[in-house]
């Protein structure tokens, strides 16, 4: 860790192991995520990018390999601990509380990160302090009008956003978005992109994600994953130019 | 918040329930108040299995336990001739929760059928040790020497002054269950029940909640074993025994989970249908489950979901 340029990498990866019987889902990866930078992780379907994403925060035990955020080993963490220390994501399958307002949801996310919630008496619902961060966030992904709106009534669209609003609302150091625009009609999904482009910068985000258009805007580097390993990293031209990502992945798109 | 626990259902009910007393010594049948007394009691046990099953999603086939626990607690004491009310039910309340927590540490680390098997375990055992010990009474049970002494202002060998403590007690367990489920705690073990991975991803570790809320329903639960003891004068394993940690869940699902009124209307609605049937044919169990299949079958909500506005707290 005393390299210089090593300051500013946020969640550092090295040698992860994780297999399913004889599948190796993930061989050996070796990732390094910057501050304040948008990574993408791209591959072809089953080369493993969900299963590098659990993880990463926490919901898969790898097999061998080190996870270091912000220096700190996290490789031991469970999921809620990774989350406190701020990592937070979003999946494939939409994850919400479906019997619960939007608001409540991103409520529940804010709540989450306002120390312990060992409070038995005043109603939740009644607290400006978790409502009204929640009601902002929701107005910035354009669901303000929704709010009270059962996460279950909400169109599958919406429903991906308001998962993305709980994940920001629990303000994370490092977002972990799993195709976030899977499923989407393109309206929703350019929204989404565009709102996504609004975070670059002031947010450090790894992308997984198969619409390439998606990846090609907002990625600073991606990193190609192909039968779990990562087989180029660097920034979009070069891996639009890079043969070997071509033969194994672009390529096969391009043609199709 | 308080609008919502003015379901009509609710609001009927305990002014119902206020009113039978007079009621029932005017049509010169005092015995109602001694048999509803016995539903509420019941109706406070199902209070509390419904905030870890409605609201929490814990399916404890062991609720029992608590009634068990805290009528000993009573009744044990009452043997050594300790008749203090305030101290037996502060030990009653005590016992159950730290019952629970023990049962609870282990079990809410399983979830699913291996959580209701665990609990059912647990609850078995109590039985089996109430049913051992042959100095109070073993398999037999054993009068309850005196019932709980409070001193002159609050004599529960008066029927009716029983019954409203009761009424009391179970419109403040009632009240204390609807506001922990509304507040950060009860969001949290709520959540949890909705999607637990979920809950785990934004950043809380749902154990520690989970199993305070496993204690407070213990240790309300308790305080209707210590109630159902003064009820029947008399102490008995059967307390604990499996049918009867089934009996609360009916309760509380034919009431309609995750309800506040719920756990009261379903229980009456059971104890009733039990002595009604009872009366009429000795195949009242048949009958009973017909019902109760029927109600899971038509009525998902529970009774409280067929009123108008009786809606879940959501």
């Amino acid at each position: 860790m005393a390299e210089s340029g090593m300051a500013d990498v946020l969640l550092d990866v090295r040698g992860l192991v994780k297999t399913f019987g004889i599948l190796r889902a993930t061989d050996y990866v070796d990732l390094d995520v910057r501050t304040g930078e948008t990574h993408a992780i791209i591959g072809p379907n089953g080369a493993g990018k969900t299963t590098l994403i659990g993880q990463l925060a926490g919901n898969i035990i790898p097999d061998a390999g080190e996870i270091r955020f912000d220096g700190e080993d996290i490789s031991r963490l469970d999921a809620s601990a990774r989350a406190r220390k701020g990592l937070a994501r979003s999946f494939q399958i939409t994850s919400i509380y479906r019997e619960f307002t939007a608001l409540d949801n991103v409520a529940l996310a804010v709540q989450a990160h306002a120390g312990h919630s060992f409070r038995f008496w005043q109603p939740a619902r009644g607290e400006a302090a978790l409502r009204d961060p929640a009601r902002a966030i929701l107005n910035d992904l354009g669901l303000g009008e929704r709010a009270d709106v059962l996460a279950a009534n909400l169109a599958h669209g919406e429903q991906r956003q308001l998962e993305i609003a709980m994940v920001l609302a629990t303000r994370p150091r490092l977002l972990l978005l799993d195709e976030p625009v899977a499923g989407m009609g393109a309206d929703e999904s350019q929204r989404m992109v565009k709102f996504l482009g609004t975070l670059k910068g002031r947010q450090t985000i790894i992308l997984v994600e198969h619409d390439m258009d998606a990846v090609f805007s907002l990625a600073d580097r991606i990193s190609v994953l192909v039968y779990g390993r990562i087989i180029a990293t660097g920034a979009p031209e070069e891996i639009r130019e890079n043969p070997e990502v071509r033969r194994a992945y672009l390529g096969e798109e391009s043609e199709a | 918040m308080l609008a919502r626990l003015r379901t009509p259902a609710l609001v009927l009910g305990v002014f119902l329930l206020a009113a039978l007393p007079p009621l029932a010594f005017a049509v010169d049948e005092p015995f109602y108040i001694d048999l509803f007394r016995r539903f509420m009691i019941f109706a406070i046990a199902a209070v509390s299995l419904n905030l870890i099953l409605g609201y929490g999603g814990m399916v404890s086939f062991g609720h029992a336990a608590y009634l068990g626990i805290g009528g000993y607690a009573v009744g044990i004491l009452a043997y050594y001739g300790i008749d203090n009310g305030y101290l037996q039910w502060a030990i009653a309340i005590g016992a159950s929760a730290l019952v629970a927590l023990a049962i609870g540490a282990v079990s809410i680390r399983t979830s699913g059928i291996y959580f209701i098997m665990i609990t059912l375990a647990f609850t078995q055992m109590l039985y089996f040790l109430g049913i051992s010990i042959e100095e109070y009474g073993g398999d037999d049970g054993m009068s309850l020497a005196t019932r709980s002494q409070f001193g002159d202002w609050l004599d529960l060998n008066d029927g009716t002054t029983f019954y409203y403590l009761v009424l009391a007690i179970l419109v403040l367990c009632m009240y204390i269950v609807h506001r922990i489920v509304n507040s950060r705690f009860g969001m949290v073990i709520r959540a949890a029940k909705s999607n637990e991975v979920r809950t785990r991803a934004i950043g809380f570790s749902p154990y520690p909640y989970k199993l305070t809320a496993f204690v407070i329903a213990g240790a309300m639960c308790g305080v209707a074993g210590a109630l159902l003891v003064n009820q029947a004068a008399y102490l008995t394993p059967d307390y604990m025994h499996w049918t009867r940690s089934g009996e609360i869940m009916f309760m509380v699902i034919l009431g309609g989970i995750g309800t506040t009124a719920g756990p009261l209307v379903g229980t009456i609605a059971l104890l009733l249908l039990e002595d009604l049937l009872s009366g009429w044919t000795t195949r009242w169990q048949l009958y009973l489950g017909i019902f109760l299949v029927l109600v899971v079958l038509f009525a998902k909500r529970g009774l409280v979901g067929l009123f108008p506005g009786g809606k879940r707290d959501g």
